[in-house]
């Protein structure tokens, strides 16, 4: 399949060349009228449906505040619900604007693939959940464990290394899909569920006693998700980028979906009034309007919000903030200034 | 003693010896006949006892109908919370169409069933215009589901659901038909580029996986167009799924066409029909009786076959399920989902097979006994 994607993206990229020479995608998307956005097809709490038939979730909304940002409606947006395998064609291809799918930023994804990732709007990594009454307290101790895996992934290779480095053997227990990992651990012919952390708290909330299994700390792999776009459009790269800082930034200044309307109005903080539009023109800069933040966080709301809404504590997933708090809370979020 | 008399053939039927006959009798004929026939029965019979109560109460008695989240349904019952199913309805029918436009599809089903029945039931009232109406109703169901021409257009995107298996099921076996009978004719052609043509489709098509031609049309078509140019994906995958159907479609009518002996084709030669007519009324009526089951049986893998679709990204029912399940307020109800998929599928494919019986009971003319 590897080779396979290979060679279609390289043939991509010859049509990818060409089509540049064509207007930019920022401009398609305001002739068109709405942003295409890939997302998945379904990850709790990451892309979902809700009851009236319309996505939601941590990803959808990063697609929303884009396209409020641009057109002030966050309904602007048409999904296209992708798969692992048909992503990056969707993206090369033209056929979508923009990828927010908790596609992990590599190198070979960034150079070879030709796409550029505009941020990370979540850091992941590959944990360990296991029952409490297995009793142990590190992944260090799981020697002879079974572990139920999705094949063919990033996480069955980081696995394998985690255990030879450490010295220890494990019975690998084949999954394809994580509601069947779900059944199998819950059954017991697994001992330990490894995917990506995320993903653990999802599948961890479902089950019938989520207090009754934990998540080991330790962390064996670093994904950082964020949204990506086609190389070589550097404005609807930039786009995409200042959307999603600017949901940090909104955090980090205290501007909340409920108070956004106000701080527009001014601040006293310049960066504030720079990012919501009271204060210059940072917008047009990049071929945006002038109030583009003050849109994108009243959309949706900012960065924090977002994530408590969907995944965070209070949510079933129960996601603690971690890695992912702002720089000033301990964790690594970090938005370059609006200057 | 007089003994009394019956005319040659007349005589009743006498009734069974005692202890031949009757339910006990049936009992133990055919389920304690032997050792071994008893041990079976008795093992079956526990594990239905097992299986049944527990899986009724499940599905039924405590099951919940009514319920607003998987958190609501476990509090009123331990059963299967069918209450997500409910909810969903609408999105397992339609996919993401438009809540406004949905009629369009209920009306394009009707129409649907009302163009299938000329030519599924020959006993149609005026089935001589009805059948006019299904040759014109591809164009109809056409307009009504895509829109245009005075109806809000509606993007293919937005299909899915039941709705997008019955799309690609039912163009798949409307289309494949007429093109797997020309290439099965094809490939018995006194032509040989048409021989050689057909033979080459066929071969080849059969030896690709539908998996494959699916990334194709999903993935590599993009590259071959000029690039800017979107192609429907929902129409790549109704040509692929076509032409898979119609080479498999070609292979089992060729399997009938080799069951009629020579010297059918050779009367209506000496009755002086020409190819056409030959093949119309002499050959190709025998040939595709004979055909039904394997026919009805690529069209029920084919539309089982559907559910491939969701590789590449469209949401067919059990993609409709992935996506609702991840809603973390109704995740952890997996079963429930395929079970009634499996459910959708079942009355579907049944359906089919059911048809089949009653079409080849039909033009049953006694070839066999």
């Amino acid at each position: 399949m590897k080779t396979f994607t290979k060679a279609a993206l390289a043939v991509a990229a010859f049509g990818v060349v060409a089509g540049n020479a064509q207007a930019g995608t920022l401009q398609d998307v305001m002739a068109k009228g709405h942003v295409q956005c890939g997302i998945s097809t379904g990850v709790p709490g990451f892309a979902f449906t809700d009851d009236a038939g319309n996505w939601q979730g941590f990803d959808p909304a990063v697609c929303q505040a884009v396209a409020a940002a641009i057109f002030g409606d966050a309904s602007a947006v048409k999904y296209t619900t992708t798969t692992g395998k048909t992503r990056f064609t969707a993206l090369a291809s033209g056929e979508v604007d923009m990828l927010a799918r908790n596609t992990t930023w590599t190198f070979s994804r960034d150079t070879d693939l030709q796409f550029e990732f505009t941020g990370v709007n979540y850091y992941d990594g590959q944990g360990f959940m296991v029952s409490k009454d297995l009793g142990v307290s590190s992944a260090k101790d799981l020697d002879g464990a079974s572990v139920c895996i999705q094949t063919g992934t990033t996480t069955e290779l980081n696995l394998a290394d985690f255990f030879r480095s450490n010295g220890m053997s494990y019975e690998a227990v084949p999954i394809e899909t994580n509601d069947e990992a779900r059944t199998n651990y819950t059954a017991g012919r697994c001992d330990i569920y490894t995917t990506d952390a995320s993903g653990l708290a999802a599948t961890r909330s479902t089950l019938d006693d989520p207090s009754a299994h934990v998540i080991m700390p330790e962390i064996i792999s670093k994904e950082p998700l964020g949204p990506l776009v086609r190389h070589g459009d550097h404005q609807w790269g930039d786009v995409v980028r200042w959307v999603l800082n600017a949901l940090i930034t909104a955090e980090e200044l205290g501007v909340t979906q409920a108070n956004v309307d106000e701080m527009a109005a001014g601040t006293n903080n310049p960066e504030i009034n720079r990012m919501l539009g009271a204060e210059g023109d940072l917008g047009a800069m990049t071929g945006l309007p002038k109030d583009f933040g003050h849109q994108a966080i009243k959309a949706v709301g900012n960065y924090g919000e977002i994530f408590e809404r969907f995944i965070g504590p209070s949510t079933p997933i129960g996601l603690e903030r971690g890695l992912n708090a702002l720089w000033t809370q301990g964790g690594i979020l970090y938005s370059p200034p609006f200057r | 003693m007089s003994e009394q008399q019956y005319a040659p053939g007349t005589h009743p039927d006498l009734k069974p010896p005692i202890g031949q006959s009757g339910l006990l009798f049936w009992f133990r004929k055919n389920l304690f006949s032997s050792p071994f026939n008893t041990l079976l029965t008795l093992t079956t019979l526990y594990v239905l006892y097992l299986v049944i109560p527990a899986a009724t109460n499940w599905a039924f008695f405590d099951a919940v109908f009514v319920a607003d989240s998987r958190e609501h349904c476990r509090e009123l019952g331990q059963g299967a919370c069918w209450a997500f199913i409910d909810n969903r309805i609408e999105q397992f029918t339609y996919g993401f169409y438009p809540v406004d436009e949905r009629w369009r599809v209920v009306l394009c089903f009707a129409l649907f069933v009302l163009a299938m029945l000329p030519i599924l039931w020959d006993k149609t009232p005026a089935r001589r215009q009805m059948l006019w109406f299904s040759l014109a109703f591809p164009f109809i169901g056409y307009w009504l589901l895509v829109g245009g021409y005075g109806l809000e257009p509606v993007e293919t995107t937005r299909f899915g659901g039941f709705m997008l298996t019955m799309v690609i099921g039912i163009t798949g076996i409307a289309c494949s038909m007429p093109i797997g009978i020309a290439l099965a004719l094809g490939r018995q052609s006194d032509m040989p580029i048409i021989r050689w043509l057909s033979t080459c489709f066929i071969e080849f098509i059969r030896g690709v996986p539908l998996i494959t031609l699916l990334f194709v049309a999903s993935t590599m078509l993009n590259y071959f167009l000029p690039p800017g140019t979107t192609f429907d994906l929902i129409l790549r995958v109704l040509i692929m799924v076509t032409l898979f159907s119609s080479a498999y479609i070609a292979e089992v009518v060729r399997g009938g066409l080799q069951a009629i002996p020579k010297g059918q084709g050779e009367a209506a030669d000496a009755l002086g029909l020409n190819y056409g007519k030959s093949m119309r009324f002499i050959i190709l009526p025998q040939a595709l009786k004979i055909s039904i089951p394997g026919i009805v049986n690529t069209f029920i893998g084919l539309f089982k076959d559907t559910t491939l679709v969701v590789i590449i990204g469209l949401l067919d029912p059990l993609g409709i399920g992935r996506a609702s399940l991840s809603d973390i307020k109704w995740a952890g109800l997996a079963a429930e989902v395929y079970i009634f998929v499996a459910f959708f599928f079942f009355i579907c494919c049944f359906g089919m097979s059911r048809y089949s019986i009653y079409l080849e009971n039909k033009l049953h003319t006694g070839h066999k006994r």
